[in-house]
């Protein structure tokens, strides 16, 4: 209260204003809030101690390192090592045992499937689907429907080596000619025995399809790999076409697709990105989906 | 305009105006002929075609005999130049609603991605940055433009500095947004966040935004009022660092006159330093500063009350801009960079919590007598739920910095969700309020064509957001705790590919209000469409604004 009688006053709060005006705006001359004051000095002595703790201000040739001298690298690398030395003594359980006694101990059993689940997670998944459902062009591991073997031993063997893949000396490997592409049939030709096919299977075939040409193509062209009945081989990788089960799609157009251009998938040889005992709790993992044999 | 017989001649100053049109068309007529990257060669155009159209406006002025100086007053009143500014104001509401809607694309194709088409130009990598410029620098930007010339002219009681620069400004940085945007589309990018434009979009905005200062410089310089309102402050603020950023970030050097490619001077951990220094003040500066000076203008006008006070509004400015400007490393918690600078990082964004709520006290306590105007006037509604949003935002931020915090929300979906409570809720509203404020008084309207339609856009809006940050909130947090899960045998819990499964019903949530957000801008859209063809005419008698003479 000076006592100013010319000060200018907003008639509602009371509080003097500044005295200036722009444009029709007026400013209150309200002091700082109290508690506004008191939580900016809080975070400023708290920022004050934080320095003190932990590393801080930069110098010339270093920086402040703390009362602590806290490190988030050494901190990371602490974490990582007590993971890394559990990790390591479970591991050594299951690197000893042979792959078909893992089932036999429920403990090594349940630690497999721990490990082979979150490897498959994050190395599988992306092509095979979370569930091992697999899609078109990605075999559902779920079924017991395998092109190169669905015991232990052999999901295995596809684990380490993969297929078709480019890095590994021992990968599986076979190659489907080209039929349509390579001149080998002609088109009508292709449709014929793709309807062969479709039939082998129990699908209806289209209309003016010759039967017996199609046979006479497929024991010419098919067979050999195949099988005469079309069962497949697993030591070729070559599916079965007498099941409803089919990596690429059983329509007519599909087939005809198939048998032109042919297919190669492609898996990587994990044993250069996995170690042995993650592949070995892979193995185990993918047996147990649902479909091992 | 009056049509006089005779042509003027063409002054000193349109002169200089239209041989720098011409030295740009030749220029880039002269790269595009020998660009080696056919969207190089397309942008070069775009700058030719935009010098040709600049020389033919300046010499069409002259033919039409516009005065080569209009007068600072008429009858004793500034005789303000808005003319920019209605530009702008419409480029703000064209790009908000176009960002928007790109952002509901891009949130959908993360809900499904068979929506990115494979189709080169529409992936979520060329639209992410395509919806993030244009919503900041596109509609925020003009946004900025607008409310500054408008509010540095009636806070002065000056007419806008230059004649034509003001209108070089406004157009000048939109043919930089045009540039930017189709560049994304193109593939044209250097890859930095906020900053992708390359060296000659860069080139272009640094010559623009020295023409921003100046004219806003030498306008606070004309003042007829004895003090620099808050506003002015923080206006200038924002102009000064953001071109200290953009400097800073995009200290390139390119490959060839005759290519769009760059390459940064900095390297390593000091790139990543220097781009988030310029991330976090390009919201700093652009998104907080910037808009608090609207806020500082619109909120007392609209409330027609005084500001809370002015002790508050010093002492926060000064502690906002020097604190701010030092907490950009808390976007690399748990990174290369060093610890000592993350903690620096951390405890600055700390000590800013206050500085940031001095601006939200001010702008609600400014309500104080006059908070019963919140029932009738949507407009207002809208202002003060900004300023609500952002110290909202502006406490969850240095929450996040904590680094504890940080390593549970780093990398999440938490992020984005803080961002968009500060984008839709601040930038956004804030935005909007101003827009609805400013249509009626620069075109002479009673008011707005429908205040109803207002309300349904607040609500439209205020429920997307709502939708969209609590879906964000969950999906982030749940995806950081799922990311560090153990199993008891030392096995992660999850799989990266089930984070983002478990993630998919709430990007579906946020879509869903994007997409509100994006019926909320279309609304605004109309009714701001309908005020300026059918509003109510102000009477002139009653009007209290001078009247405008057009400079264009």
């Amino acid at each position: 209260m000076a006592g100013h009688t010319t000060e200018d006053r907003d008639h509602i709060t009371g509080t003097a204003t500044t005295g200036h005006e722009w444009d029709g705006i007026k400013e209150l001359n309200t002091p700082l809030p109290r508690w506004w004051v008191n939580i900016f000095y809080a975070t400023i002595l708290w920022s004050f101690g934080y320095w003190v703790v932990y590393p801080s201000w930069p110098l010339v040739s270093s920086h402040l390192t703390g009362v602590i001298a806290y490190s988030s690298r050494a901190e990371v690398a602490v974490e990582l090592d007590a993971l890394k030395a559990k990790r390591a003594a479970q591991a050594a359980d299951l690197g000893k045992v042979e792959l078909a006694a893992i089932k036999s101990d429920p403990k090594l059993l349940s630690l497999a499937m721990a490990q082979g689940k979150a490897a498959f997670g994050d190395n599988c998944a992306p092509c095979h689907g979370l569930g091992g459902a697999g899609s078109k062009g990605y075999p559902n591991l779920n079924d017991d429907d395998w092109l190169w073997g669905g015991s232990l031993g052999e999901i295995h063997t596809t684990l380490q080596n993969g297929i078709r893949s480019s890095n590994d000396d021992k990968t599986r490997i076979s190659a489907m000619p080209a039929f349509g592409r390579d001149g080998i049939l002609k088109k009508d030709e292709v449709r014929t025995v793709a309807n062969f096919v479709r039939a082998l299977s129990g699908q209806p075939v289209e209309a003016g399809y010759n039967a017996a040409a199609g046979a006479k193509l497929f024991a010419d062209n098919c067979a050999a790999c195949h099988g005469d009945k079309g069962l497949g081989n697993k030591e070729l990788g070559s599916p079965n076409l007498a099941d409803a089960i089919t990596l690429y799609g059983s329509g007519i157009e599909d087939i005809v697709e198939t048998v032109t251009n042919a297919r190669a998938g492609v898996m990587p040889a994990w044993n250069a990105r996995l170690d042995a005992v993650t592949i070995k709790s892979l193995a185990v993992y993918v047996h147990s989906l649902g479909g091992g044999k | 305009m009056s049509i006089q017989n005779g042509y003027r001649s063409m002054s000193a100053n349109e002169v200089a105006w239209a041989i720098a049109a011409v030295a740009l068309t030749l220029l880039t007529l002269f790269i595009a002929s020998k660009a080696t990257d056919p969207g190089y060669a397309f942008h070069m155009y775009v700058f030719a075609l935009a010098g040709l159209a600049s020389v033919i406006v300046i010499a069409k002025r002259a033919a039409a005999n516009v005065p080569v100086n209009p007068p600072q007053e008429i009858d004793g009143k500034p005789n303000y130049n808005m003319g920019p500014v209605k530009f702008a104001t419409i480029a703000s509401v064209f790009w908000g609603v176009a960002g928007f809607l790109v952002g509901l694309i891009i949130a959908l194709q993360l809900a499904y991605p068979v929506l990115n088409f494979d189709f080169a130009w529409i992936q979520f990598g060329r639209l992410r940055p395509l919806h993030t410029s244009a919503v900041i620098f596109a509609f925020g930007g003009n946004v900025l433009l607008a409310t500054s010339f408008y509010v540095v002219q009636r806070t002065c009681h000056a007419r806008l500095a230059g004649d034509i620069a003001p209108w070089f400004v406004v157009l000048g940085y939109n043919l930089f947004i045009v540039v930017a945007g189709t560049g994304y589309l193109l593939g044209i990018t250097q890859g930095k966040e906020y900053a992708e434009p390359e060296w000659y979009a860069d080139l272009w905005l640094t010559i623009v935004w020295v023409a921003y200062l100046l004219v806003f410089l030498v306008t606070l310089w004309k003042r007829k009022e004895p003090h620099i309102y808050v506003a002015n402050w923080f206006t200038l603020a924002f102009i000064v660092t953001i071109a200290v950023l953009h400097l800073g970030n995009n200290a390139t050097i390119p490959v060839s006159i005759f290519s769009p490619k760059s390459y940064i001077v900095w390297s390593g951990v000091q790139d990543a330093m220097f781009q988030w220094w310029y991330g976090h003040n390009a919201v700093g500066f652009f998104l907080t500063a910037g808009f608090l000076a609207i806020m500082y203008y619109f909120v007392p006008k609209r409330a027609n009350r005084p500001v809370y006070s002015y002790r508050l509004s010093i002492i926060h400015f000064w502690a906002l801009i020097f604190l701010y400007i030092w907490a950009g490393p808390h976007h690399l918690h748990y990174t290369a960079l060093p610890d000592w600078a993350q903690t620096l990082g951390m405890t600055f964004s700390i000590m800013l919590w206050m500085p940031s709520w001095g601006g939200m006290i001010n702008g609600l306590m400014t309500l104080s007598g006059a908070w019963d105007k919140l029932r009738t006037d949507p407009v207002l509604r809208m202002l003060v739920v900004s300023v609500a949003f952002y110290g909202m935002s502006t406490f969850e931020g240095p929450m996040m910095s904590i680094k504890a915090v940080n390593s549970l929300s780093h990398y999440t979906d938490w992020t984005v969700g803080h961002v968009h409570s500060g984008a839709l809720g601040w930038v956004g509203f804030v935005s909007f309020g101003a827009i609805y404020c400013l249509v009626p008084w620069l075109w002479n309207k009673k008011g707005l064509w429908s205040d109803k339609l207002v309300n349904w856009h607040f609500w439209i809006a205020t429920l997307g957001i709502v939708l969209y940050i609590s879906a964000m909130w969950v999906a982030g947090i749940m995806q950081g705790l799922m990311w560090r899960a153990y199993t008891s045998l030392g096995f992660l819990e999850y799989s990266f590919i089930e984070t983002v499964d478990a993630m998919h019903p709430f990007y579906v949530i946020r879509a869903l209000g994007g997409a509100m957000f994006v019926v909320g801008s279309l609304i605004m859209a109309f009714n701001i469409y309908k005020t300026i063809v059918s509003g109510e005419a102000e009477e002139p008698a009653k009007a209290a604004r001078p009247a405008l003479v057009p400079a264009e």
